[in-house]
């Protein structure tokens, strides 16, 4: 296995409490595997994605249990130095908004090439020469004439296409992508999302996907993981999810799609707001916002029952929820 | 709940309900700033960064204009004055003393018989030298230090940022009549010293914040996920992204550089003669202020118009280096 993360528990101190933004949260990817994980905003689906890199803020930040397995290595237990060589060469990181994440006061070239002298401790001239060569991977036009151009000249496609050539640089094994294709209109969307799946199969790479957009995940995703509260609420190969959800929160994601054939009707919208991360209801987090809660829900926190081979439910009710 | 087929297709029909907006907004920055098209294949122009957008701003602003050149004739005659004064300004008739603008001596003469157009042109060179070093020393301490507490927070930055707090607590001008008037030396570091040690303060804070900023920023977050070490990550993505607050105070700063070197030389602490300074020649003009006035005009018209050139050289930088503050 790839990557596999056991039992991550991360909480943040603020003066108004402790957060507790993960709450045990296993996952893995595997070679050539693509890794959706899916949830609300403050779900934690970015907070354990930094924990993996080892980019979390800490403090206020404090990872207080877990492991992330790396090859079978917790990358929990390496030095500072260690750990930034794995960042980068072994894995790679495409943010959200890439406008933002690239420096504005550099040019694109100077930011790809940086890679290539930071971690191969190439020459000014070569990591730029390597700059256009990405550049061309990710089918930017004209990259030799445009290496020299600074973030802001490019379109926001054209921005995640060097977003997603700095991840790449060094062919890394795995790649988090948080929410690539957010800052996107759907065309591009769709153009970045195609770019991304099939430099991920040239290179046999993993890939974690995260996002909320249900339609980006049923396309490229091999399997699916719901977090809610901290918690992996749902895990599943992609096509169990969209046929029957066995967790009624990723049945309210499901229902909360706009559809065709609904025009005209009211959005279904899973009512209540996610839990305060400083005072997480007892029992199942999500009792308190979910159509199927009994009272068990609210006193006993359920396990990851096996649903199936390689799929969990973390619901008391997940046969009837299967059932609809 | 009524079965319903979830439908991959009917999801992505709706993933888009958001992206609209996004899509009108980067078009838009994109024609904008590259007339090659949307996609902008080749911009024919040169790449433009913060600084060259600045450089152009600052090229057609009439305050940048009048106060640059204003500094370059201030500095030129710093380094060279007899190129427009060819007397010496330790040379004095005291026999002409206090009498009026004469041909030869347009400024007339002052208290001692020395020629005051020749005394205000060799002062440039003592205040112009106070307040680029001094500038210079605030400039670097302030940053190196506020940079490194903002970046690295913590204890440092708590003990650090309680220092300064100290520091600001001094008035200056007491402080100045304290510290310097304990110091003998005839040279000008006595004073710098002093500048600097009280106003590396100010430079600090800005710097401080400004790395905080900085550091907060998406791409700094991103080049530490792709393996970059801190001190990488400080001099290259945050640093260039940090520094122009930093110039824009300093350059406002060494005006007031200069009006604080002139106020400690006028209160008998700052400059000593036989230095030639503006604030020794207001402090010794001031006594004869009604009987003759051009004795303490002079030397203070050139103070405040030297004061002044920086200030608005400062505003207009600022206003170049940051759109958002106009």
């Amino acid at each position: 296995m790839l990557l596999e993360v056991r039992d991550l528990h991360v909480e943040f101190r603020t003066r108004d409490g402790v957060a507790k933004a993960v709450n045990g949260v296993d996952y893995s990817v595997d070679e050539g595997e693509t890794l959706a994980v899916l949830g609300e905003s403050g779900s934690g689906k970015s907070v354990t994605a930094q924990a993996v890199m080892g980019i979390l803020d800490m403090p206020p930040g404090r990872i207080t249990g877990g492991e992330i397995l790396f090859r079978g290595q917790d990358l929990l237990k390496l030095k500072e130095d260690e750990r930034r060589k794995v960042r980068g060469a072994e894995m790679a990181m495409i943010f959200q908004d890439a406008l933002s994440s690239l420096n504005p006061v550099l040019s694109v070239g100077d930011q790809l090439g940086e890679m290539f002298v930071v971690h191969r401790g190439m020459s000014r001239k070569d990591a730029r020469a390597k700059a256009v060569e990405l550049m061309d991977r990710v089918r930017i036009p004209a990259a030799a004439a445009r290496v020299k151009d600074y973030p802001h000249q490019f379109s926001g496609g054209m921005r995640q296409r060097i977003m997603i050539a700095m991840a790449l640089a060094l062919e890394p094994a795995l790649i988090i992508a948080d929410e690539p294709t957010t800052a996107l209109d759907v065309t591009v969307q769709a153009q970045v999302m195609d770019l991304l799946a099939e430099l991920q199969r040239e290179y046999n790479m993993g890939l974690i996907l995260i996002t909320h957009d249900l339609g980006v995940v049923a396309d490229v995703a091999d399997k699916i993981a719901v977090m809610y509260a901290g918690r992996i609420v749902e895990s599943a190969p992609v096509h169990d999810i969209y046929k029957a959800p066995a967790h009624p929160y990723t049945r309210g994601l499901l229902d909360s799609i706009p559809r065709l054939d609904q025009k005209g009707q009211e959005l279904y919208a899973i009512k209540g707001l996610p839990p305060n991360l400083m005072n997480i209801p007892p029992g199942c987090a999500f009792n308190p916002r979910c159509p199927m809660a009994q009272d068990v829900c609210r006193t006993d926190v359920p396990p990851l029952y096996e649903v199936d081979e390689d799929r969990g439910s973390a619901c008391h009710f997940w046969r009837e929820c299967l059932n609809g | 709940m009524p079965e319903q087929p979830y439908e991959p297709e009917g999801a992505i029909a709706g993933t888009g309900m958001g992206g609209a907006m996004d899509l009108a907004a980067s078009e838009a920055v994109t024609l904008e700033k590259t007339p090659g098209g949307p996609e902008g294949t080749g911009p024919q122009q040169k790449p433009r960064s913060l600084w060259s957008d600045a450089w152009r701003d600052l090229r057609r602003n009439p305050v940048f204009i009048i106060s640059g050149l204003v500094i370059l004739f201030l500095v030129v005659i710093s380094l060279w004055p007899s190129l427009i004064a060819s007397g010496n300004p330790l040379k004095c008739d005291l026999a002409k003393a206090q009498e009026g603008s004469q041909p030869g001596h347009p400024f007339g003469y002052d208290g001692q018989g020395c020629d005051v157009y020749t005394r205000t042109v060799y002062g440039t060179r003592i205040s112009i030298s106070v307040g680029v070093l001094a500038t210079l020393g605030v400039a670097v301490l302030g940053s190196v230090l506020g940079g490194l507490a903002g970046y690295f927070g913590g204890a440092w930055d708590s003990v650090m940022s309680r220092i300064t707090d100290i520091f600001f607590a001094i008035p200056v001008v007491l402080g100045g009549l304290v510290l310097l008037s304990v110091v003998t030396s005839n040279t000008i570091w006595p004073v710098i010293g002093f500048i600097v040690l009280l106003g590396w303060t100010q430079v600090y804070r800005i710097a401080r914040g400004s790395v905080i900023t900085a550091k907060q920023n998406d791409y700094v977050q991103a080049a530490r996920a792709l393996g970059a070490s801190d001190s990488r990550i400080l001099l290259r993505h945050i640093a260039p992204n940090a520094v122009a607050p930093v110039i824009v105070v300093a350059t406002i700063a060494l005006g007031t550089y200069i009006a604080l070197e002139a106020t400690l030389s006028y209160l008998g602490v700052g400059l000593k003669p036989p230095t030639v300074s503006w604030g020794i020649d207001i402090s010794s003009a001031s006594a004869y202020i009604r009987n003759a006035p051009h004795m303490l005009l002079w030397p203070a018209g050139a103070l405040a118009i030297t004061v002044l050139a920086f200030i608005m050289l400062g505003d207009a930088v600022r206003d170049a280096l940051d759109p958002k503050l106009r």
